[in-house]
């Protein structure tokens, strides 16, 4: 059997090495590049990330990567947005004032609330293992995302601030709770993918959600 | 009621190229690989791993990178490394080589603007404000340096504050009085610095069993707990004490190994 090909974009932002490497643990062949015709021809592309919005529309304007990015997505290629990489999919973000994103699965980014349903407040970054939560109205059945076979009291790692609406509650197809409060964990247009959650960090369980991707 | 689940660390402390383990952060006493150490909590179900290199900060340069990269090859949860780092530079070879975060005590306490230059390059959640507390007084703690070497006169909740102001993500805060005793967590220290920050705090120094851990998070309001000892010994695994936690109804990360 041929191995399952793998390109992750290297556009300076984010832990790459790890994103790799769980790929890899997957069996996956794995390029990570910034190289535009490279990413024109993968068969899979992963687009990681951490840090602030505003910062990674930058790097990904500055190597003529947003129109490249509507092209690929255009023609089908299965994009999975991780962490940052999944909130640059949406419209814009109002992290730090409103800043345009990539534009490829409608939705705004927004804060996440520091007060809880019951008052308390909140600690922000939310960092730490939250249980996926089903979405009621998602358009791609369960066994179809990347969540096949992955039960809802799974635990994954999130550590962000900020968080990725979609507009549509078809694209929502899991999230988690935060103090009772919904914060989308995985979204899903089609072939445009987006985890808030890092797979590559979230031991057995997030390794099998590389593997999913892979099998997409 | 607590939001979130509380993690479970494991705890390495790193002497050149050796795991390590000692008492109020002194006797040092040789344990073995910290890779090989790291793997098995990996595989016990650890949420998070934290190294730190304890005479680095004395020494200069480490071998931390190159222990980090070759971790990282099998471990699939977040790494947070710390000791010896003065700059930019030395956080940026730590995270090309795998690091998920950094935790700075000595050169932060130096020069307290590095907090904020490590958060604004790379965000607040990368940057992990180590700090080493140790008792003078009821409600009175110093923060000390150096693995525990140096005093400054610096009071350890103004200190936790500052970090916080100047954009730190997670403390990690150990009692050097409790560290290595096994007898419990400072509760007090603990309690004294999550009441007075919004980020979360990492308990660190005194676990002896799940009893200590109750009540770091339910008196002390910690978010998460660094242990050592316990599992280097192989007095406890990560697994029977995620079990006995579950059942002492702390919210904990369910994880069959």
């Amino acid at each position: 059997m041929s191995r399952n090909k793998v390109t992750v974009i290297d556009y300076g932002v984010g832990n790459l090495l790890s994103v790799r490497r769980g790929l890899e643990y997957n069996d996956a062949s794995v390029i990570v590049t910034g190289d535009p015709e490279k990413i024109l021809q993968a068969d899979r592309l992963v687009l990681p990330g951490v840090g602030a919005f505003a910062d990674g529309m930058q790097e990904l304007e500055k190597r003529q990567f947003i129109s490249l990015l509507s092209e690929v997505a255009e023609k089908g290629t299965p994009l999975l947005g991780i962490c940052l990489g999944m909130q640059l999919l949406l419209d814009r973000s109002e992290e730090f004032g409103v800043t345009d994103g990539l534009g490829l699965i409608p939705g705004t980014v927004t804060a996440i609330s520091s007060e809880a349903k019951d008052g308390q407040k909140l600690k922000i970054p939310h960092i730490g293992w939250s249980n996926l939560v089903k979405s009621e109205n998602a358009g791609v059945k369960w066994e179809e995302t990347l969540l096949n076979e992955i039960t809802e009291d799974s635990a994954l790692y999130f550590v962000h601030s900020f968080m990725a609406q979609p507009k549509h509650s078809k694209h929502l197809i899991a999230g988690c709770l935060y103090g009772g409060n919904f914060i989308p964990a995985v979204i899903q247009s089609e072939n445009i993918i987006g985890c808030q959650f890092h797979p590559e960090k979230s031991g057995r369980v997030g390794l099998q959600i590389l593997r999913n991707f892979l099998l997409l | 009621m607590k939001h979130k689940k509380v993690r479970l660390i494991a705890r390495l402390d790193i002497k050149g190229p050796n795991l390590i383990k000692g008492i109020h952060l002194e006797g040092l006493r040789v344990l073995g690989d910290p890779q090989e150490y790291a793997s098995k909590y990996y595989f016990q179900g650890a949420d998070e791993l934290i190294y730190i290199d304890i005479v680095a900060s004395l020494y200069g340069r480490s071998k931390l990178p190159e222990i980090v990269s070759r971790t990282v090859e099998h471990i699939f949860v977040p790494l947070t490394v710390g000791g010896g780092i003065r700059n930019i530079d030395d956080v940026k070879e730590l995270l090309r080589a795998g690091a998920d975060k950094v935790a700075i005590n000595t050169a932060a306490v130096q020069r307290p603007e590095l907090i904020s230059e490590v958060s604004r390059r790379f965000g607040s959640q990368c940057i992990v404000l180590s700090i080493e507390a140790k008792k003078q007084s009821d409600n009175l703690w110093e923060v000390y340096t150096d693995s525990g070497r140096e005093k400054t006169g610096i009071d350890v909740v103004d200190w936790a504050k500052e970090g916080v102001a100047r954009g730190a993500g997670e403390i990690l805060l150990t009692s050097i009085d409790a560290e290595g005793t096994r007898k419990g967590f400072d509760i007090e220290l603990i309690k004294n610095v999550t009441q007075a920050v919004n980020i979360p705090v990492i308990a660190s120094g005194g676990m002896g069993c799940v009893e200590h851990l109750r009540a770091a998070v339910q008196k002390g309001g910690a978010d998460a707990i660094a242990m050592a000892d316990i599992l280097h010994y192989d007095r406890s695994t990560i697994s029977l004490i995620r079990e006995e936690a579950n059942q002492a109804e702390i919210d904990v990360r369910r994880y069959e190994p």
